[in-house]
């Protein structure tokens, strides 16, 4: 069918039936390098996006528990790297530094870690495996993808460098407001600092832009015969939606970007408004613009990218909660709508982050309802998912336990989110710590269980090897509990009014009791961090002493598991031929011998019992 | 382990939820002083009993779906069911409207200045800039002008308003953007660099309520507070009379002057007439 890839048929030449080994016996055996390194195999950019990512993950954690400990402990000295890290104050976190922490750990979770973790691990991984292609169809703009994204942690990292001071790195949130982030002298973190930190976000958005048009065009032309677009799985719909999102989202922020780099180093006046007395000037800027600006461009792209953040988790859940279930997957067809329809109205939310900003109040209601009716899709996705789950033979092993996670926690979000879309209560919330509860329910409750459980369903046919499920039920454990012992106080927080971004809230009468639960917190973040050393310990050691897999450890339908574990260059041993959907579990064709029935099974081999 | 499950299926998030009155209680009166405050919450806790019952029901579903299956031998081969999927869509979606339009009126009030109280006066305007709150009235019996008037009166921090009526001040910001934030009023309005923003609000205690700036403006941002000083209107009326007369005072008694000491007469004559 639509194969527009040439390589498909100088590797199988002829239909020549060798396998896997004999696919590639024309090719020269690529080197070291350009096979670990610059490889432009899709399963290999995938790995090595998974195991930056959790580099990252662990980066970001500790910028987390450093945040952490000045909300506990105020102006105490930092345990471990205080006395390295601030000599002059004896070991204290200044408050410059405290901007910096909560800028870079909101920068490094979103930008290099959810984001490039969802996308570039899976989605590189999963897409072709799962549409039956033997690689992208750009496979050398899929590995620049990769390599683009270690600029960007460059420019990042040496934003510090620039500043020549580690507390005044870039220090204007993960949001980056003018006119804050436009004024090279408004703040110890605002000057060259600042301008890596854009260099950097420009590039990561160039990286994943690489990544999408890879994508689409992987899955719209790359199908195996017989893969139409209702018969892929859920995590490829997802995957799709996320990139078209990503095409039409990003160059948004891309240009924002840019016209942020242009008002500080060109001296436009995008954001910076008539009238404006800048420090060391003395005549006010003329012609000038406005800051609101950088919000509606930032959040029209910073808003769908929430949802980037999220789609691909939700579909590679669907896929796990059927495997693991036995069951066909609930409202297949609504759940790719209510995908879509999330898609779309992202588009037209993104005013909700501004109801205090200031913007027309016209405006703000129909934010508001745009903003509400989201909640309808990720409803209806929820009941189809516990209609999923409902019924069916239920295998309560490591991936299943985060998939339900990944939906009750799903759910807590969802709903904290009605709070903040209604404007009038949004207007009380506005920069509370109820906002940081909500994105913390969804991003790491949600979509970071999504992918602990993709990690441990898929590490199979990652590495050929399974990974321990006492470990992975441990870990998955300790997560959990801390993980609510960390973020629900927060709305409690939220609700006393606590705002987000203090160095020091108790400085304020109203918020010194709000101390011994934030102790209480930081303790059980401390914990969840150090649960993550047994995904790590899981994760290498598995890798390298775990039981030797097979094809199809889980007895599932996907293309991907009749590839050898781990599947070659080239993935199949033949063309994978797709026959019907991807859920076909406990069917009635096969029943009573086996509960899955493989998307690439051919008819005729139950055609007998199925007459 | 099944302890760990009944927790993934999550009926457990259930017992955190009460904790929430105790800190919020905690937190200062339970009642905002601003009866558009009070409004708000009340948009709160209906929000608030249509998710908390969504919440445990579906939390509940959920557990139920997993245990349910427990011990099941073979799974419903099942691919959907239009009626349900319809139900769920409506009934959501009801709520959902219901929500957003329950909301437009407490909305409109705080930010469409058609829909602001009767006899709502502008107080003073307070300027944000990196942290603290610069406020400039009019001189007592006068009204508050767009540009300053050599007879405003400056203060930092400290914003007096008379209580028991709604007062409204122009907001703006001299470098960064900042956000004035009133928790107890339940108020936030961001102050936006190059804009002149109104916020209306009113104190029905008179007390004193604390002033946050909420949005990041720089290292400091976190003890960029003030205090809000709300008094009965005639107290409020002295205090601003007294305020005057110390700042005009040039440091010379008032026994000797005759001009500062003839000032609080005039300035008390109309008392009610500013607007
Ligand atoms: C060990 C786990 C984590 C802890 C303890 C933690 C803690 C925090 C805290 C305390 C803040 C608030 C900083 C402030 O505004 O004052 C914050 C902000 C944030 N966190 Fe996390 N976090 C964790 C994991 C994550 C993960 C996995 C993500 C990725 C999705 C994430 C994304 C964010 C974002 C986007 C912000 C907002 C940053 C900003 O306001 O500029 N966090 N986190
Ligand atoms: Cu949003
Ligand atoms: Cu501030």
């Amino acid at each position: 069918m639509a194969t527009l890839s040439p390589p498909a048929t100088d590797a199988f030449p002829g239909g020549d039936p060798h396998g896997a080994s004999g696919a590639h016996a024309g090719h020269k055996r690529p080197g070291f390098l350009r096979r670990y390194v610059f490889s432009t195999d899709h399963k290999v950019i995938g790995m090595q996006f998974l195991l930056t990512t959790l580099l990252m993950l662990f980066v970001g954690g500790a910028f987390a528990l450093a945040i952490r400990w000045q909300l506990a402990y105020p102006w105490e000295p930092l345990p471990i790297l205080g006395n390295a890290l601030f000599p002059t104050t004896g070991g204290r976190i200044t408050p410059e530094f405290y901007t910096m922490l909560f800028t870079m750990h909101g920068t490094v979770m979103v930008f290099l870690v959810i984001i490039p973790i969802l996308a570039g691990a899976f989605g590189n991984f999963l897409i072709p495996l799962q549409i039956g292609a033997e690689d992208m169809a750009f496979p050398k703009l899929n590995m620049a993808s990769y390599w683009i994204y270690w600029p960007a942690v460059f420019c990042f990292g040496y934003s510090y460098y620039a500043a020549g001071n580690f507390a005044a790195g870039p220090s204007s949130g993960w949001t980056a407001y003018p006119l804050l982030s436009a004024l090279p002298d408004a703040n110890p973190g605002t000057g060259p600092a600042q301008s890596w930190w854009l260099y950097g976000l420009t590039l990561v958005g160039v990286s994943s832009m690489m990544g999408s048009v890879n994508y689409l065009t992987t899955i719209i032309n790359m199908r195996a015969p017989g893969m139409t677009l209702f018969r892929m799985p859920m995590s490829i719909w997802g995957m799709f939606i996320t990139a078209i999102l990503q095409a039409f989202a990003l160059p948004v922020l891309t240009a924002a970007s840019l016209m942020l780099i242009a008002d500080r180093e060109l001296g436009t006046c995008f954001f910076i408004p008539t009238g404006q007395l800048l420090p060391g000037e003395d005549a006010a800027t003329i012609g000038g613009g406005q800051p609101l600006l950088w919000q509606h461009l930032f959040w029209f792209y910073s808003h769908p990218a929430v949802y980037i953040m999220l789609l691909p988790a939700m579909g590679m859940v669907s896929d796990m909660l059927a495997c693991h279930c036995r069951k066909p997957l609930f409202g297949y067809k609504p759940m790719i709508y209510s995908m879509t329809a999330i898609a779309g109205l992202g588009f037209v939310v993104w005013g909700h982050h501004m109801f205090t900003s200031g913007m027309n109040p016209a405006l703000g209601m129909t934010f508001m309802v745009s903003t509400v009716l989201i909640a309808l899709p990720s409803g209806i996705k929820v009941f189809n998912w516990i209609g999923t789950i409902w019924g069916g033979k239920v295998r309560f092993n490591t991936v299943l336990l985060n998939c339900a996670a990944f939906v009750s926690m799903f759910i807590t979000g969802g709903l904290s989110g009605i709070f903040m879309a209604a404007v009038p209560v949004d207007v009380y919330f506005h920069d509370t710590y109820f906002i940081v509860a909500h994105f913390h329910y969804i991003l790491f409750g949600a979509t970071l269980f999504g992918v602990f459980a993709a990690i441990h369903h898929w590490f199979p046919k990652m590495t050929g090897r399974s990974m321990s499920e006492g470990l992975g039920q441990l870990h998955f454990g300790i997560t959990f509990l801390a993980f609510h012992g960390v973020f629900f106080p927060m709305h409690m927080l939220g609700m006393a009014g606590m705002p987000r971004r203090y160095a020091d809230p108790y400085v304020h009468p109203p918020f010194e009791n709000l101390l011994a639960l934030n102790e209480f917190m930081t303790w059980c973040a401390i914990v969840m961090g150090a649960a993550q050393l047994l995904l790590v310990a899981n994760f290498f050691g598995s890798w390298a002493f775990g039981k030797k897999a097979g094809r199809n450890p889980w007895l599932a339908n996907g293309l991907e598991w009749s590839a050898p574990s781990p599947p070659p260059h080239g993935n199949f041993d033949l063309p994978p031929v797709c026959y019907r959907g991807p859920y076909e579990y406990s069917s009635p064709v096969v029943m009573p011998d086996r509960d899955y029935l493989p998307q690439d099974e051919p008819p005729e081999m139950h055609a007998v019992r199925g007459a | 382990m099944a302890a760990v499950a009944v927790l993934a299926a999550s009926p457990g998030l259930g017992w955190w939820f009460p904790q929430s009155y105790v800190d919020e209680a905690g937190a200062g009166s339970l009642e905002s002083v601003n009866p558009l405050g009070r409004e708000i919450d009340h948009l709160f806790y209906v929000i608030l009993v249509i998710c908390g019952v969504v919440f445990v029901l579906t939390q509940i579903g959920l557990a139920w779906a997993l245990f349910g299956a427990a011990g099941r031998s073979r799974a419903r081969y099942l691919h959907g069911n239009h009626v349900l999927e319809v139900v769920w869509t409506l009934i959501p979606a009801a709520a959902l409207f219901f929500i957003a339009f329950y909301q437009m009126g407490a909305w409109a009030k705080f930010r469409v200045e058609s829909y602001y109280p009767e006899g709502v006066t502008p107080v003073a305007e307070v300027t944000a800039r990196m942290y603290e709150w610069r406020i400039r009235y009019p001189a007592p019996g006068k009204p508050l002008m767009d540009t300053p008037q050599p007879d405003d009166l400056y203060a930092v921090n400290e914003l007096l308003i008379p209580a028991g009526q709604p007062v409204l001040i122009q907001l703006r910001s001299e470098d960064v953007q900042h956000s004035f934030s009133l928790p107890q009023f339940r108020i936030k309005q961001d102050a936006l660099p190059g804009q002149r923003i109104p916020v209306w609000f009113q104190a029905d205690v008179p007390g004193e309520y604390v002033l946050l700036c909420q949005e990041l403006c720089g290292w400091g941002h976190y003890k960029m507070g003030g205090v809000v000083k709300a008094a009965p209107p005639e107290e409020h009326a002295a205090a601003m009379a007294a305020f005057a007369a110390e700042r005009r005072s040039d440091g010379v008694t008032v026994e000797n002057d005759e001009v500062t000491a003839a000032l609080p007469d005039t300035d008390s004559t109309e008392p009610g007439e500013r607007n």
